[in-house]
């Protein structure tokens, strides 16, 4: 073996800017907001938000990655997260009304299994029933599964009602804290708190469980997995019902955010997601956490310093973004 | 622990192409079999095929007792067939470690078996826990192949090695696949060098238009100009 | 059959219904006097070009957008922004069809050329995207387009009902009957015009690289360009039905002109009455839009006795504001077991026929 063939590259710099994007945006908005106690609450705001829409777009990332498959369906676990949130907690709302942090923590640690049980559960559901049948037939997946959210979205009101549910976060989850002249509500502390958790459970199990290596081998390439010996479709129902279990996660964690239930928050959800792992690249749980923050970032600075555009901000985002790379700021490398 | 590998009458069909039109092949047990012909012959759709990476619509193949006709891939691998495909398939965002520890379904790495296959590609020690990406082309077959030998197999499927790398590199490559060979595993080798085959092959199947032309044993065939020129054609670096 | 680009419809039934239904349409006016029916027939006409021009995308070049609707919406709010801003003439109502139909098609190849060029996967969730964002704009830019509450306006005199030109077989020409023959007239010709171009060689290269982009990219045929055209038409298409509806309405809206329901009835009328074939647009319409109007009401009869009985579940579940959960089922179904759509099935049986 001659001497050229030792050579490494050297990993590319570049590497690193990508998720120093969100630092850039931050830093162009700061003067532009002013305050520095206002940029403070939106930049923390922005920080709470991106974690719990990682939290519902992780799944959508991977399950692409993995096998190719476009759920458009995504938004309809958002949604029924959030309902099964309320069933638990209307029950329970002497816990939550309680002043003490054990049983709030207790009600708000239920109503976030639950959620992610019953997700899980209609995960292997709609995985069975709707997206085996028409696996490698992306038109047909986009049409079945945007079937199956508009389904979802109906049984959802005639089960529960077309009158969105109002639901309040626990007694001590509520309030702020103030930092100087900065309000930092505590919700949102919460909120940050578990996407984070969320995300660190994910870099663990993907980066030191050999189920993660089946994972990130699989969304490389699908087929040598299986010429490995691995039932890469057993597996992809495992991701999938966890994607859609997170995505339940998201919506309890959503819905206390914005203190009400509707069987539509899932859609106006789900385009969020879509954005976030559009830039953050496909089948990058990485990319997709840098693509949340950037784009909840975006959305309280612009929806701060221009209401009206704050979506077309998002938008726009995905323009600048995808012009600069392509595939989004971490792709995966192809077979 | 090798097996013989024995294909009848397989056809395989991708979408409207007929592209295994009825193969006959057997690749003797514990002996290296070069499967050669044109670009277009069919030999990388007979590897898959016997791999079950795609589907034969007609026939019959065993390895040994077990028919692995119509298994799918993860089934005829853990029927302890390994692929080396023409595209070495090397997970990139992956260690070369990572890659290695893959492949190895049974349990933890065997160090010793570990040690051999270092003896062989040494840059495999030296890359260890960098990025599979970030290696050259000759080093990413070397982690290629090593996927194929980091446990006991009973067949290996190796699908154009040498295809895309420096002269100097198959020499050395031409030596690890002989230290694999004398390890005694049934090999299905694609080749379009044919020096390569000549030093390679026990046995020697040429495939045409999906379907296998000629069968006889590689001393025979290299002895054979003539015989070699109406198979081959020109389109093989006879001369290298 | 010139007329038809040579593109007659196939089998003795769907040559049928298709008569019956274009007739039909035709004479709605004296047909079926009074207001609703008239109503429905309208939406017919435009549901079928809506329908037809996504037709184009989905079932022709095989890609599908979200992004339909708004380019309907365009339309929509081009021609009411413009006879409400300039005045109930026939200019503004030109101008404002013009402006639509520029602006749509403008935005259609911004779309095309940034979405198809990165990753044509990218395109679905771009256009819902886009869409969304549009919905939202056009909610919150209410001082021009009137918010929620969308816009009212008056259209050109000889339009409206007040207006009268004579009398034919007992009944009033007036102006909604024009402005019916309005919307009819240039549905058909718009409609004529998509069959020009799906039967022309642009058209056939659309398919091919519907069937195997690979194939036609490798043949020489530059993808991009040919998916960006396609995407215009079917903009300039969807933009066109916009601005007949909103004349038809003299009222736009996000519920009329821009509501992702409308998305999913054009959806779902492609896919049930074929894709791929411009003609299941008309039955599918026609199907569509009567089941709609006339079955609603029927289902919402059976709720109301299912509530009677104190039957659990069922009273919520065949509510009639649950339409859309049946038209869901019924659109799963069709794309597993019936991807032609009624066209296809109809193709087979005039096969076996005579």
């Amino acid at each position: 073996m001659s001497a050229t063939d030792d050579a490494t590259l050297p990993r590319a710099r570049a590497e690193l800017l990508p998720a120093l994007t969100p630092l850039i945006v931050a830093a162009i908005a700061a003067p532009l907001i002013g305050s520095w106690s206002t940029f403070a609450t939106l930049t923390l705001a922005g920080v709470a938000m991106g974690m719990m829409i990682f939290t519902m777009a992780s799944g959508l990332t991977l399950a692409f990655g993995m096998m190719d498959v476009l759920n458009f369906g995504h938004g309809a676990f958002i949604s029924l997260g959030a309902y099964v949130a309320t069933l638990v907690f209307l029950p329970l709302a002497a816990w939550s009304d309680a002043d003490s942090l054990a049983l709030n923590l207790g009600v708000f640690g239920l109503a976030l299994a639950a959620a992610a049980i019953v997700c899980g559960g209609f995960g292997y559901v709609f995985e069975r029933v709707l997206i085996v049948p028409v696996y490698g037939q992306h038109l047909k997946q986009i049409l079945v599964t945007i079937g199956g959210s508009i389904v979802a979205e109906q049984l959802l009101y005639a089960l529960f009602g077309p009158e969105q549910i109002l639901i309040s976060p626990p007694a001590t989850f509520q309030g702020a804290f103030l930092v100087g002249d900065a309000t930092i509500e505590k919700y949102r502390v919460v909120a940050m708190v578990v996407g984070f958790v969320v995300f660190i459970a994910q870099v663990v199990v993907l980066n030191r469980t050999k189920i993660g290596l089946l994972i990130r081998a699989g969304v490389e390439n699908r087929e040598m997995v299986e010429a490995l010996g691995y039932r890469i479709d057993r597996l992809f129902v495992g991701v999938f019902m966890a994607g859609s279990a997170l995505a339940g996660l998201g919506g309890v964690l959503w819905a206390l955010y914005q203190s009400q239930v509707r069987a539509s928050m899932g859609g106006e959800l789900l385009v969020l997601c879509f954005i976030v792992i559009i830039v953050g690249g496909l089948g990058s749980v990485g990319g997709c956490f840098t693509g949340a923050i950037l784009v909840a970032l975006i959305a309280n600075y612009a929806g701060f310093l221009a209401p009206k555009l704050a979506l077309v901000s998002n938008i726009l985002l995905m323009v600048v973004v995808l012009l600069w790379r392509p595939r989004g700021l971490y792709p995966v490398s192809g077979p | 622990m090798s097996e013989r590998l024995v294909l009848q009458g397989v056809h395989t069909h991708i979408g409207r192409y007929h592209i295994l039109q009825g193969v006959d092949l057997d690749a003797p047990a514990g002996r290296t079999t070069m499967l050669l012909g044109r670009n277009g012959a069919g030999k990388t759709t007979c590897l898959r095929t016997i791999m079950g990476l795609w589907r034969a619509s007609r026939g019959a193949i065993n390895l040994g007792d077990a028919a692995i006709t119509a298994l799918p891939a993860s089934a005829v691998a853990r029927a302890g067939v390994a692929y080396v495909p023409e595209t070495m398939a090397v997970f990139s965002d992956l260690s070369v470690k990572e890659n290695l520890l893959l492949a190895a379904r049974e349990g933890p790495l065997d160090d010793s078996r570990l040690q051999w296959i270092f003896g062989f590609f040494p840059a495999l020690k030296k890359f260890w826990l960098s990025r599979a990406g970030s290696l050259s082309g000759g080093q990413k077959q070397m982690v290629s192949i090593a996927r194929a030998l980091v446990e006991p197999r009973r067949l290996l499927l190796i699908d154009e090695p040498t295809k895309g790398l420096a002269p100097a590199i198959i020499g050395g490559l031409i030596e690890c696949l002989r230290e694999i060979k004398r390890s005694g595993v049934t090999i299905l080798l694609v080749e379009q060098n044919f020096r390569v085959a000549r030093e390679l092959g026990d046995f020697v199947r040429v495939m045409d238009n999906g379907r296998v032309v000629h069968a006889g044993a590689m001393a025979d065939l290299a002895a054979d100009e003539a015989l070699q020129g109406r198979l081959l054609g020109l389109s093989l670096d006879s001369h290298q | 059959m010139m007329i038809l680009s040579g593109d007659a419809p196939r089998g003795w039934l769907l040559r049928a219904l298709l008569i019956v239904v274009v007739a039909a349409l035709a004479v709605a006016p004296f047909l079926f006097p009074g207001a609703k029916a008239l109503n429905v027939a309208e939406k017919i006409c435009v549901m079928a070009l809506l329908a037809a021009s996504y037709d184009l995308l989905l079932g022709y070049t095989g890609i599908v957008s979200f992004a339909h609707v708004m380019f309907f919406g365009i339309g929509s709010y081009g021609v009411a922004l413009a006879l409400y801003g300039i005045g109930p003439g026939w200019g503004a109502l030109a101008l404002g069809a013009a402006c639509a139909l520029v602006f749509a098609v403008a935005l259609a190849l911004a779309i095309g050329l940034f979405s198809l060029r990165v990753q044509s996967i990218f395109f679905a969730m771009v256009t819902l995207a886009v869409a969304y964002a549009f919905n939202v704009l056009a909610s919150q830019l209410s001082d021009v387009t009137g918010g929620e509450d969308g816009r009212s306006f008056q259209i050109p005199p000889m339009l409206r009902p007040g207006f009268k030109l004579g009398e034919f077989a007992d009944l009033a020409i007036n102006g909604r009957m024009l402005c019916y023959y309005i919307v009819f007239a240039i549905g058909v010709l718009l409609f004529l015009t998509l069959l020009r171009v799906v039967n022309s060689p642009f058209g056939r290269v659309l398919q091919a690289i519907r069937e195997n982009p690979f194939r036609a990219e490798a043949l020489g045929y530059r993808i991009v360009f040919h998916r960006t055209l396609a995407t215009c038409l079917s903009a300039a298409g969807a933009a066109a039905a916009g601005a007949l509806n909103a004349l038809w309405l003299r009222y736009v809206g996000p519920d009329t002109a821009l509501s992702f329901s409308i998305q999913i009835d054009v959806l779902v009328i492609v896919v049930i009455g074929g894709m791929g074939s411009l003609y299941g647009s008309i039955l599918g319409a026609a199907l569509f839009v009567i089941a709609e109007n006339y079955l609603q009401a029927l289902i919402g009869r059976l709720s109301a006795g299912a509530a009677d009985l104190h039957l659990p579940l069922l009273p919520s579940l065949l509510h009639p504001d649950r339409w859309l959960l049946w038209l869901g089922v019924m659109f799963i179904l069709a794309v597993y077991f019936a991807p032609t759509g009624i066209v296809g099935k109809l193709r087979e049986q005039g096969r076996e026929g005579p």
